[in-house]
């Protein structure tokens, strides 16, 4: 049994849920302050959970301490510059941060809690299949890693006793060859779904850092998400101005070009990126698309239009297009595309990101479907 | 479910050794046991504040998550922990080497000797191993009756007013506590026979209030005496002043049963650790004066002596932001020793005028060890630091004081000069560092709200803190709370009448 100490770290670990819940719109907008910790793990910052008592005010309290120094000098030294050893360095200290872990899964949940994501009905399932072996039979063959002793003395003892060979007075009970069972896999055909999100930013002169701040967050919580969602996921890149190229992450939110903007460039590349790579009656395929809303000419709009008519559309679960609001951005491209699929249509998702407390907001409207 | 193991073997000698040397010093301490565990368990052990047993909490969860990380990452790790009862039980960490456990057995016999001898643990309850397991099953079968979330959230509320203690009830007796009884009753005795109230009320009211507070003590329970309880006692002024918040609780708060039950546990606890909090100075400088003492002159091997000199020096450093009890409390004993090996105490002393005479000044009057010994008994950190802080201690120790510059927006050092030294440390020390809250009126405004002070000596309470606070409070007084208390120069009541915090110029 668990010392009852691990009830109460359970218990401490929900409230910190419960707190997160409340102030998931705070860490949403502030960005940053979530950290990936290994594949499926994250540090969560959190102001300690105290429990309030009249005490002094921290800047009225002051103190004394020891150490060399003329009046005026500051006291704050560095953190780690406390008692070393047995001292409690920090009893009274006040602001202590407190880091939580949780992983994809429970974050995801807080995510879609929040906001009452639909759970995705995957296209495509029962299409990708892959073998697992479970060891969940016996077989009476197979290495001695794999010895099954209680099973293999219960043949013994059922042997011996159906020889009469067997003295409840002196139960010794001896397996011989044929008694022995082991371990044996079964083989097991499961069902998969794949996902594969393709992002898509427009990274000329007018998109700002703000602005590219504002996706890397939103797609952060739609990564989260999808994981949580999918057993597989890939996530592509691409940047754009007047031509398109694949990158990564990385890249991704560094780039900054100057040259003007083509938003067909980057769907070519994205229909070519499908093409060559993810068969769409296999794949869940969501293509995320994020600019200011400008675009050089009406022209390309229009070829842009043609391309998610023809491809983009009939092969992707939705495509979603989220206009980050900037100084320079003119907005037309989202008057076009809502001019064109205005609200009713589906598959075609469209969100205005004021600023980062709009977020949330944009998050709930592409995750919102179900799709 | 057994996590500790008692020590055997050549730990057992090595105890055997150390209790051999605490003897030859004159320690007197309770029979003491260690126990070895490895760093998961003394983690869960130093979350529940040495007992292996208490009442389910999520914040023990929490700190024991705190103390596990500290762990892993190598941040922190604890030595020892000792715990005041009797027998004196310790816990020795499993992964430790010869050195630490010979220095850490040292260091507890100190720790013993202080729990058995400082008059301020003299009422603490030695048995408190079993209270603890006792209220934590109580509180278990409170859960189980009324659910989980319920009792939980009222130990928040509870534990919000934790501190809110008065220190003069760790002299309260059971036979104190019956001599003050007797009193009271005689002196409503008189009352009754002809003895008369210093006032004009009629006669009438005031038979009719006799016969009042007569009947307190058979209908206690009735909810309508409840209500008379408190108007007599705003009347009599009984409880004005009064500091121990939870007992007022208890005594006056419309609470169930269960809940009454819970303070009382709570309570009790708080008052075993409140010993603990007032000689933390004391306590740790008792100790690890006897933990140098005995590894220097007798305990250690020659090959020991590099790391023990690290090890106690890790233990002994100094911090700019806050005093080091450890630190502050061994030199102070060896500072008090010397001074009365060497006569520099008393009249003659003090009033000496040279210099050369003062520095020099031995009269080899020998009385420095049975001086400590004496004071470790009657002294608590107040009057330690009141009686035996010297300039010239201050100086040698490096002691200044900071405070806010708010034009600079950091803690700067404020000053060196030792009256306000001992002015700042007796400042925190003051109620065990917390702020003195008193009942003001159990009946302000006529309506049963409850008007606390905070008994203000200079520093101001943490705002948001005490809003959350009178939030809790209400909680359980079920109506209007109100603090008066001093914000910036200002007099202000904080005011929470369940809906919205005011602040009341």
């Amino acid at each position: 049994m668990d010392h009852p100490i691990k009830r109460d770290h359970a218990r401490f670990k929900k409230i910190v849920k419960g707190k997160l819940r409340d102030n998931l719109r705070k860490y949403i907008s502030e960005g940053q302050q979530i950290i990936p910790k290994g594949s499926d793990q994250f540090k969560i910052p959190m102001p300690s959970i105290d429990i309030p008592r009249f005490k002094f005010g921290d800047k009225s309290e002051g103190g004394s301490g020891q150490g060399e120094g003329q009046e005026g000098d500051p006291v704050e030294g560095q953190p780690g510059e406390g008692e070393p050893g047995q001292g409690e360095a920090g009893e009274g200290e006040g602001k202590k941060e407190l880091e939580v872990e949780m992983s994809v899964d429970d974050l995801a949940q807080i995510l879609g809690d929040e906001l009452e994501l639909p759970k995705i009905e995957p296209k495509g399932k029962n299409k990708l299949s892959s073998t697992v072996d479970r060891y969940t039979s016996i077989g009476t063959v197979g290495p001695d890693s794999l010895k099954h002793l209680k099973r293999t003395y219960k043949e013994a003892l059922k042997r011996q006793v159906s020889m009469g060979v067997y003295d409840p007075k002196n139960p010794h009970v001896v397996p011989i060859r044929k008694d022995f069972r082991y371990r044996s896999a079964d083989t097991k055909i499961e069902m998969e779904n794949a996902a594969v999100v393709i992002y898509m930013m427009d990274v000329s002169g007018s998109m700002g850092e703000e602005q590219k701040e504002i996706v890397r967050t939103e797609s952060f919580w739609i990564n989260l998400w999808l994981k949580s969602q999918y057993k597989d996921i890939e996530i592509r890149y691409i940047i754009h101005d007047a031509t398109a190229k694949e990158v990564d992450e990385d890249t991704f939110f560094r780039t900054r070009e100057s040259g003007g903007t083509l938003i067909s460039s980057a769907f070519k590349l994205c229909k070519q990126i499908i093409e060559t790579d993810y068969n769409p009656a296999e794949w869940n395929i969501y293509p995320f698309h994020f600019s200011d809303g400008d675009n050089w000419s009406a022209d390309d709009t229009k070829t842009c239009l043609q391309l998610l008519d023809d491809f983009l559309l009939p092969c992707s679960n939705m495509f979603c297009y989220g206009q980050v609001e900037s100084r320079y951005g003119s907005g037309q491209f989202y008057k076009d595309l809502s001019q064109k699929y205005g609200s009713k249509h589906d598959d075609v998702i469209l969100s205005k990101i004021k600023n980062k407390d709009a977020i949330l907001d944009s998050i709930k409207e592409f995750l919102g479907k179900g799709k | 479910m057994l996590r500790t193991k008692q020590i055997s073997g050549d730990l057992l000698k090595l105890q055997k050794e150390i209790q051999g040397y605490a003897d030859d010093y004159g320690l007197d301490y309770f029979p003491q046991v260690f126990e070895m565990c490895d760093y998961d368990t003394i983690n869960i052990l130093a979350a529940q504040g040495g007992f292996p047993k208490r009442y389910p909490h999520w914040k023990f969860g929490m700190d024991y998550d705190q103390m596990s990380k500290g762990y892993r990452y190598g941040i922190q790790k604890i030595y020892e922990m000792v715990i005041n009862s009797d027998p004196c039980y310790a816990y020795l960490l499993e992964v430790n080497n010869w050195l630490d456990q010979k220095l850490v057995m040292a260091h507890v016999y100190g720790h013993n000797d202080f729990f058995k001898n400082n008059m301020w643990f003299s009422n603490t309850n030695r048995k408190m191993m079993d209270v603890m397991a006792n209220n934590g099953s109580k509180i278990r079968r409170y859960m189980d009756l009324y659910g989980v979330d319920r009792v939980e959230n009222f130990i928040d509320q509870v534990l919000s007013l934790e501190n809110l203690l008065d220190i003069n009830h760790l002299f309260e007796t059971s036979e104190v506590v019956q001599s003050r009884k007797e009193k009271e009753k005689k002196f409503l005795e008189e009352q009754d026979n002809g003895g008369y109230l210093v006032d004009d009320r009629s006669q009438a009211l005031k038979s009719f209030m006799r016969s009042k507070s007569r009947s307190e003590n058979d209908r206690s329970t009735d909810e309508n005496s409840h209500e008379n309880d408190i108007e007599i006692m705003a009347e009599k002024n009984v409880v004005k002043g009064q500091r121990d918040i939870l007992k007022f609780l208890i005594e006056f708060a419309p609470l169930e049963e269960w809940e009454a039950n819970i303070i009382g546990c709570l309570r009790e606890e708080a008052y075993y650790f409140l010993p603990q909090r007032i000689t933390k100075i004391m306590n740790e400088g008792w100790a690890s004066y006897w933990h140098s003492t005995i590894m220097n002159n007798k305990a250690m091997d020659s090959s020991e002596f590099i790391e023990f000199a690290d090890k106690h020096a890790g233990v002994m450093a100094m911090s700019k932001q806050q005093i080091n009890p450890y630190k502050i409390g061994i030199e102070l004993f060896r500072d008090i020793e010397f001074r009365w090996n060497t006569g520099r105490f008393g009249k003659e002393y003090n009033e000496c005028t040279n210099m050369v005479e003062k520095e020099n000044w031995d009269l080899k009057t020998n009385q420095g060890r049975e001086k400590i010994f004496t004071l470790r008994k009657s002294h608590n950190d107040i009057s330690f630091i009141d009686e035996f802080l010297t300039p010239e201690f201050c100086n040698r120790m490096k002691i200044f004081t900071y405070k806010y510059n708010p034009r600079s927006k950091r803690m700067e050092i404020d000053s060196r000069d030792f009256a306000a030294i001992k002015q700042k440390m007796l400042t925190q020390l003051t109620n065990f560092g917390s702020p003195v809250i008193e009942i003001e009126d159990p009946n302000y405004k006529n309506r049963k709200e409850l008007l606390l002070t905070h008994v203000h000596y200079g520093v101001d309470l943490d705002m948001e803190f005490a809003a959350k606070t009178l939030n809790n409070l209400f909680k359980i007084w079920k109506r209007p709370v109100n603090i008066a208390t001093k914000y910036e120069d200002k007099e202000v009541i904080l005011a929470f009448d369940g809906k919205e915090m005011k602040a009341v110029s």
